[in-house]
């Protein structure tokens, strides 16, 4: 098992409860009207993103998803900035045009959200070719969920990368369902690691609520990947707690099989774990969730406060 | 001057953009060891190596995305979609992320990324080889699309799509490969968005691009002979529109004909003609006519596929019923 320094420890569960308070802040903002439109939240998931991302260099790049606050504060974005581009506010990250859609922060190496399926796909390949091209040692980790595999350009993209041996981790966020289908009713290969069998890459299967689990797996395909050996697929197995989006009455799931992952809860466990290992005492964590929570209070007090994106920018940033 | 053709027109752009700026690489199928489906790429694998010139596999969509995410990290990739035809395959790609990226994250990338393709009718291809599918294009927002027809133009607007920070897609015409023209030797570049005159004229004016300018040409001459003064004025850019000089043309000839490959029904010929409508209704001494592809596939049989474009004759019978 990864064990990590108090720092890192601290840094670790700090990051995934940002993720986790500020998904339930924007879910409170949505159902008091304050946030508009949708958002895709990532609670449940926060091992994942915090797991692979805490692994990488702070210049290595990422693509992420639809769900894709939760990777956007993993890659160092800020909280007032991410949380008044959700609002569509002139201050968010993308000046309020891009939305919870569409998070970037090329500066980060965020290579950002999308609002297509598998549409980092393409994305993150081709900063794999540009990376090789440059003979750089960084390396892009692109994230999808399980319903992208089953999307053409997933199989183009696979492909090329193996056959160029690009510098691309290929991460499945397999969170068990495609909006509301299931990997059962949707996926004729259930054995993910057979998807990279196809393209000659290697593959492994780690537990996605578990942050440790993630990143002692997430080290040594990153390691993989740097060091020219092409791409590989790494699936972490987790569980969003909200539905798809908003008006989602997850009538698809039992309230079983939600309180069986909410009781493998990615924070409590970790946390718990801190104590056990002696990382971290209960009072430093009460300490770090307070601090969390007046971070997320700023940012949405940011957020709101913040002015809508003036008129004249409509027809700005469309072309050079 | 010297004269060469239009597919060596295309290629002394690459390789003088290539030569200019490692950053600028190919991507495409078969344009490395082949040279292109239309030898547009013939012996650049060899002047600038595999790394440089890139064979893919059949995967129009992680052509263009790709294509994207390298432009995103400061390439200048130039990828080729082999058939115009081909472009619903990568549609998303183009759409969805090239296109509105820039927009999407307030302008805090750029995206200079061109995209080469070709269409038109004429080689009896069929229905998924001959399409004209311009109009789909002209309705992203974000990008910009080029169709010359001569040689000339079309290495100064290929020149000019490379170095532009803004994705290009870049349409030629299967016909034109072989066509020759003068060809300056000295290097230089033509503006995106710049319609060029092609012939002056002052009884009406014909407003095209690609292919169909050199129709349009042939069809001033008979006109000529008839007393029928046309202006040709070929656009060369779709994306954005020059409606300055559509617009100097209308208010000098008072008339106005489009002629476009396309199929007729919401095609470029719409957009092009409400631009007149808007810009110059008060100067039109007649109903704007479009002379269009029909709204059909394009089938197979030769003498089919000439009646589903427009021809010299067709145009000529156009304007003498405009001129009435």
């Amino acid at each position: 098992m990864y064990k990590p320094s108090k720092q890192e420890a601290a840094k670790l569960l700090r990051q995934m409860m940002e993720i986790r308070q500020f998904e339930d802040k924007i879910m409170e903002l949505l159902s008091k009207n304050i946030a508009e439109g949708g958002s895709h939240l990532y609670a449940g998931m926060e091992a994942v993103a915090v797991g692979v991302i805490s692994s990488l260099n702070p210049d290595d790049f990422i693509s992420s998803t639809h769900r894709g606050h939760g990777h956007a504060i993993a890659k160092d974005g800020d909280l007032n900035a991410l949380m008044a581009e959700i609002l569509g506010k002139k201050t968010g990250v993308c000046k309020g045009k891009g939305g919870s859609l569409h998070l970037a922060d090329l500066n980060k190496g965020n290579l950002g959200a999308n609002g297509i399926v598998a549409g980092g796909l393409g994305i993150a390949t081709g900063a794999g070719i540009a990376l090789k091209m440059q003979k750089s040692s960084k390396i892009v980790v692109c994230f999808f969920g399980d319903g992208a595999l089953n999307n053409g350009i997933t199989h183009e993209c696979m492909n090329m990368a193996s056959l160029w041996k690009l510098p691309v981790l290929y991460l499945c966020e397999n969170n068990l369902y495609a909006m509301s289908v299931s990997i059962n009713r949707a996926c004729s290969v259930k054995d993910f690691k057979k998807r990279a069998e196809a393209y000659d890459m290697p593959a492994e299967i780690a537990d996605g609520m578990d942050v440790l689990a993630v990143k002692e797996a997430a080290i040594r395909w990153i390691d993989y990947v740097r060091k020219g050996n092409g791409p590989c697929l790494l699936v972490c197995n987790t569980y969003r707690y909200y539905g798809h989006s908003r008006s989602d009455p997850r009538v698809y799931r039992t309230k079983e099989e939600e309180k069986f992952y909410k009781d493998r809860d990615p924070i409590l466990n970790f946390a718990q774990k801190c104590v056990k290992e002696g990382w971290l005492t209960e009072k430093e964590i009460k300490d770090i969730e307070a601090s969390v929570t007046e971070a997320i209070e700023k940012a949405t007090d940011f957020a709101i406060k913040s002015p809508l994106p003036d008129p004249e920018e409509l027809y700005t940033d469309l072309y050079v | 001057m010297r004269e060469i053709t239009y597919r060596q027109a295309l290629n002394e752009a690459l390789d003088e953009e290539m030569a200019r700026d490692e950053k600028v690489f190919l991507m495409g199928e078969d344009i490395a060891i082949y040279g292109g489906a239309y030898g547009v790429t013939i012996g650049l694998l060899n002047k600038y190596g595999e790394e440089r010139v890139k064979d893919t596999p059949i995967s129009e969509a992680a052509i263009v995305g790709t294509g994207l995410g390298s432009a995103l990290l400061g390439y200048r990739p130039v990828v080729e979609i082999m058939y115009i035809d081909f472009i619903g395959l990568c549609m998303d790609q183009l759409n969805n992320q090239v296109a509105k990226i820039r927009y999407m994250f307030g302008g805090k990338c750029t995206v200079p990324l061109t995209i080469r393709t070709e269409g038109g009718a004429g080689r009896t291809l069929g229905a998924h080889h001959s399409q004209s599918l311009e109009a789909w294009l002209m309705h992203i927002p974000g990008i910009k699309v080029v169709m010359p027809s001569t040689p000339a133009d079309a290495k100064g607007l290929l020149k000019s799509s490379i170095r532009d920070d803004n994705p290009v897609v870049f349409i030629e015409h299967k016909m034109l490969y072989n066509t020759k023209g003068q060809v300056p030797e000295n290097e230089y570049l033509i503006p995106i968005g710049n319609a060029d005159v092609k012939k002056t004229g002052t009884d009406i004016t014909i407003l095209t691009y690609s292919r169909m300018t050199l129709f349009s040409l042939k069809a001033a001459e008979i006109l000529e002979k008839e007393g029928i003064n046309v202006e040709v004025v070929d656009l060369r850019t779709l994306l954005p529109l020059d409606k300055t000089t559509i617009k100097n043309s209308v208010m000098k000839t008072n008339r106005a004909v489009i002629v476009e490959e396309d199929t007729r029904t919401a095609g470029a010929g719409a957009e092009i003609g409400m631009t007149v409508m808007e810009e110059c209704f008060d100067y039109l001494d007649a109903p704007i006519k479009r002379i269009a592809g029909a709204d059909v596939p394009m089938p197979k049989a030769p003498n089919l596929e000439s009646l589903a474009i427009p021809s010299v004759e067709s145009i000529v019978e156009g304007i003498r019923e405009v001129m009435k």
